[in-house]
C-alpha cells in the first residue's frame, strides 16, 4: 500500500493574509496512488487551484506536510524543489506559457535539458516521439506564435511529458480549448494512465472532462468533501 | 549547474531584444572609449611634461654645495663643549665644484645593482664671444653616451647629432644662443672661461628643449673638451647624475649616498614635488570622468533589464514551474548583464584605441615643444585592463538587482494571474 501512493498530504492549511487573514485549506488529508487519473472540481474559491500549487511544490507557505513518492517535501530548499518539480512532475496550466523565443521543439526540450539526463541528440529524439504521439511532429520547427491555441496546449503538454514524470498536474488544461481539442487532450491523459502508469491530477470546471476521470475530489470551502 | 543551459536561455532573451540589447551595449562602448581615449591622452600628456622634466633631472644628483662648515671650530673646544654656542655672522665655505675621489665613486656608483647608468658633468659658466659682444652662458661637459641614455638629450638636439660631440673641440648650442649670434652648424664659436682661458669650438649642433632661459644660456661639450678649456685634470667633474630603477626609492638613496661619499645631494622628488602634484590630480581627473561614465552606461542597463524582467514574466514563471531555480534565473538574468557589458567593453576597447589613435595624428606643435609635432598619447595596456575589467564589474553590479528580482518572482502569482 505504501508503495503504490504517490503523493500524499497530511493536515495541509494555507491562509491567506490579503486584505484580511483567511483560511483557504482546512487540514487536508489525501493520498494520490501511481497511475491514477484524479480531477479535483468545485466551485470557485473553494481553494481547488490552491491545493495544486501546494502539492506542486511551488507554493511553500502552508502548514502541514507534503509527501512526494515517499519523500516529506515539506521545508526542503528552493534548489532542491526546482529538482523534484523538474524531475518528477509535469505541468499544464490553462495558458500555455511557451517561450516566444525558442521553437516547438526546443520549447518541449528545455526540461529535458535542465534534468540533462540525456545528451541533447537523445533529447531531441525523445521530444520528436512526444510530439509524434500528439500529431505535431510536423510543426516541431515553428515558433509559438504560428500555431493554433489547440496546437499550442498540446505543446505544452509534450514539455509537461518530456522528464517522464511521475505526476503530471493540469490547471484547467482544457480551460481555453473547445469541445474537439478538450477531448483530445483527455484522451492524451488517459493514454498515459493506462500506458506509463503516470498520474493525472486535474482541476477543472468541465463537468464532462471530471466524469470521464477514474476519481473525482469535490472540494467546498477548503475541504474535500468527497 | 548547467552554464551552457543558462547562457543559451539567456543569448535567447537578448536575440529576442536585439535592439534594446545593442543600445546597452552601445552606452558601455561609447563610456569605455572614451574612457581609454581619455586615460591615454591624459596620460600621454603626463609623460610628456614628465619627460620636460625627467629628461633634465636626474633621479639623484651628487655635488658640492656652497654652503657654512656643519663643524665650526667652538665645537671642538673642549671647554665649551657642554654649552649651547652661537656663533654669528658665518660665512659659507667653498669646497671648490670639482667632486673629491670622483673616479672611484664613480666606479663604485656604476657597480650598484639600483642604478641604471651614472653621468658624470663639469658644469661651469663661460661667455661666448661674438665680435665685440660677450654672451654668458654655461657650459656642460657630458659623457655624451651616458647621459643621452638617461636624459635623452637627442630628442631635443633640432639639428645634428649628440654623438658627434665625440669629436674633438666640438659643441652643441641653445637655440636662444645660436639666433642671437646668428651662427648655424659648422661655424666656429670662441668662449672664455671665468678664468680667461680661450678656447675655439665647432658648432655640430643646436638644441632646443622649449624653454627659452635655457635655449639663451645652455650648450653642452664633450667631458674631456670641457676639463680642457677649463684647464682641469681629467678627474674634475663637479655633478654626479645618476638614475634609478625604482625611481621611488630615491629619496632613500640620496640620503644613503649623501653619507657614504660626504657629498651634497638632491633626489627627483624633492627638485619637483611640485610637478608630482600636477600629475596626480590630472590622473584623478581622467579617471573620475570615466569612473562616471560607466556608472551612467550601468543605470541604463539596470533599466533595460528591469523592463525586460516585467516584459518575461511569464517566461521566468515557466521556467520556474518547469525546474529552473531561483538561483538558475539569477544567473541567467546576469549572463544577459555580462553579455551586454563584455560585448560593450570590448568594442568600446577597440573604439578607444580607434580614437586614441585618432588623437595621435592631430597636429599639435608649439614653441615650447620643439620635437613634439601630435598630440601625445600613452597607449598602456594596463588602460585596458582597467577599462574592460570596469566594464565588467558595472554591467555585472547593474545585472544583480534586477536578477535577484527575478529569482524571488513567485511563478504561482503569475501563473495564477492568468
Amino acid at each position: 500500500m505504501e508503495n503504490n501512493t504517490v503523493l500524499e498530504t497530511i493536515g495541509l492549511s494555507k491562509y491567506f493574509y490579503d486584505p484580511v487573514k483567511f483560511q483557504v485549506l482546512k487540514e487536508i488529508n489525501m493520498r494520490v496512488n501511481h497511475g491514477e487519473f484524479v480531477s479535483i472540481v468545485g466551485k470557485s474559491g473553494c481553494g481547488k487551484s490552491t491545493l495544486l500549487y501546494l502539492l506542486s511544490t511551488m507554493d511553500t507557505d502552508y502548514d502541514g506536510q507534503v509527501i512526494i513518492h515517499n519523500e516529506l517535501v515539506t521545508g526542503k530548499t528552493d534548489k532542491e524543489l526546482a529538482l523534484i518539480r523538474n524531475e518528477k512532475i509535469g505541468f499544464v496550466f490553462q495558458f500555455h506559457y511557451l517561450l516566444a523565443e525558442y521553437n516547438v521543439l526546443k520549447n518541449v526540450m528545455l526540461p529535458g535539458m535542465k534534468l540533462a539526463k540525456y545528451s541533447d541528440k537523445e533529447l531531441e529524439h525523445r521530444a520528436m516521439e512526444h510530439l509524434k504521439t500528439l500529431d505535431m511532429q510536423d510543426q516541431a520547427l515553428k515558433m509559438p506564435n504560428q500555431l493554433s491555441g489547440g496546437q499550442k496546449q498540446r505543446v505544452a503538454i509534450a514539455r509537461a511529458l518530456i522528464n517522464d514524470p511521475l505526476i503530471i498536474m493540469g490547471d484547467e488544461p482544457t480551460g481555453n480549448l473547445d469541445k474537439k481539442n478538450s477531448d483530445l487532450v483527455f484522451d492524451i491523459f488517459n493514454k498515459l494512465t493506462q500506458e506509463k502508469n503516470q498520474t493525472l491530477l486535474v482541476v477543472t470546471h468541465d463537468t464532462d472532462f471530471a466524469q470521464k476521470t477514474n476519481r473525482i475530489i469535490t472540494m467546498e470551502d477548503g475541504k474535500i468533501i468527497s | 549547474m548547467n552554464f551552457k543551459l543558462i547562457l543559451n536561455i539567456a543569448l535567447h532573451l537578448l536575440r529576442a531584444r536585439l535592439k534594446q540589447t545593442i543600445v546597452a551595449a552601445i552606452g558601455v562602448t561609447f563610456s569605455i572609449a572614451m574612457f581609454i581615449a581619455l586615460v591615454s591622452f591624459m596620460n600621454g600628456l603626463n609623460d610628456l611634461l614628465d619627460g620636460l622634466m625627467l629628461n633634465r633631472t636626474p633621479h639623484v644628483l651628487l655635488y658640492n654645495e656652497i654652503k657654512p662648515s656643519e663643524n665650526q671650530p667652538v665645537l671642538l673646544s673642549e671647554e665649551f663643549k657642554k654649552n649651547t654656542n652661537f656663533v654669528r655672522s658665518i660665512k659659507p665655505k667653498d669646497r671648490g665644484k670639482s667632486i673629491y675621489n670622483s673616479k672611484t665613486i664613480l666606479a663604485v656608483l656604476k657597480q650598484d645593482p639600483r642604478v641604471i647608468d651614472v653621468a658624470p658633468k663639469v658644469t661651469s659658466p663661460v661667455f661666448f664671444n661674438s665680435g665685440t659682444i660677450e654672451i654668458s652662458g654655461i657650459i656642460n661637459g657630458i659623457d655624451v653616451l651616458a647621459e643621452d641614455k638617461l636624459f635623452k638629450i637627442s630628442d631635443y638636439i633640432i639639428e645634428g647629432k649628440v654623438a658627434d660631440l665625440l669629436q674633438n673641440n666640438s659643441i652643441i648650442i641653445g637655440k636662444g644662443l645660436s639666433d642671437k649670434m646668428l651662427l648655424a652648424k659648422g661655424d666656429i664659436i670662441k668662449i672664455t672661461t671665468s678664468k680667461g682661458n680661450l678656447a675655439s669650438l665647432k658648432i655640430v649642433g643646436i638644441s632646443e628643449i622649449g624653454i627659452a632661459e635655457i635655449d639663451n644660456v645652455m650648450s653642452y661639450t664633450s667631458l674631456a673638451t670641457a676639463q680642457k678649456i677649463l684647464g682641469e685634470p681629467t678627474n674634475y667633474i663637479t655633478d654626479i647624475q645618476l638614475n634609478l630603477y625604482d625611481m621611488t626609492a630615491a629619496p632613500a638613496v640620496a640620503k644613503e649616498f649623501q653619507d657614504t661619499f660626504n657629498l651634497d645631494t638632491i633626489d627627483y622628488q624633492t627638485a619637483n614635488s611640485q610637478f608630482e602634484t600636477g600629475s596626480a590630480v590630472r590622473s584623478i581627473i581622467s579617471y573620475s570622468v570615466g569612473v562616471v561614465l560607466l556608472i551612467v552606461a550601468g543605470f541604463g542597463i539596470y533599466n533595460i533589464l528591469n523592463m525586460m524582467i516585467y516584459e518575461k514574466m511569464d517566461s521566468i514563471a515557466i521556467l520556474k514551474a518547469t525546474g529552473f531555480s531561483g538561483n538558475d534565473v539569477k544567473w541567467i538574468f546576469i549572463s544577459l548583464s555580462v553579455i551586454i557589458g563584455l560585448a560593450g567593453g570590448l568594442f568600446g576597447l577597440l573604439f578607444g584605441y580607434i580614437f586614441s589613435s585618432i588623437i595621435d595624428v592631430i597636429p599639435f606643435e608649439t614653441a615650447s615643444l620643439p620635437t613634439v609635432k601630435t598630440y601625445p598619447i600613452n597607449y598602456n595596456p594596463l588602460f585596458y585592463g582597467i577599462g574592460i575589467t570596469f566594464a565588467l564589474f558595472t554591467t555585472t553590479i547593474a545585472g544583480l538587482f534586477p536578477a535577484l528580482k527575478a529569482s524571488k518572482v513567485d511563478p504561482v502569482e503569475i501563473i495564477r494571474g492568468k
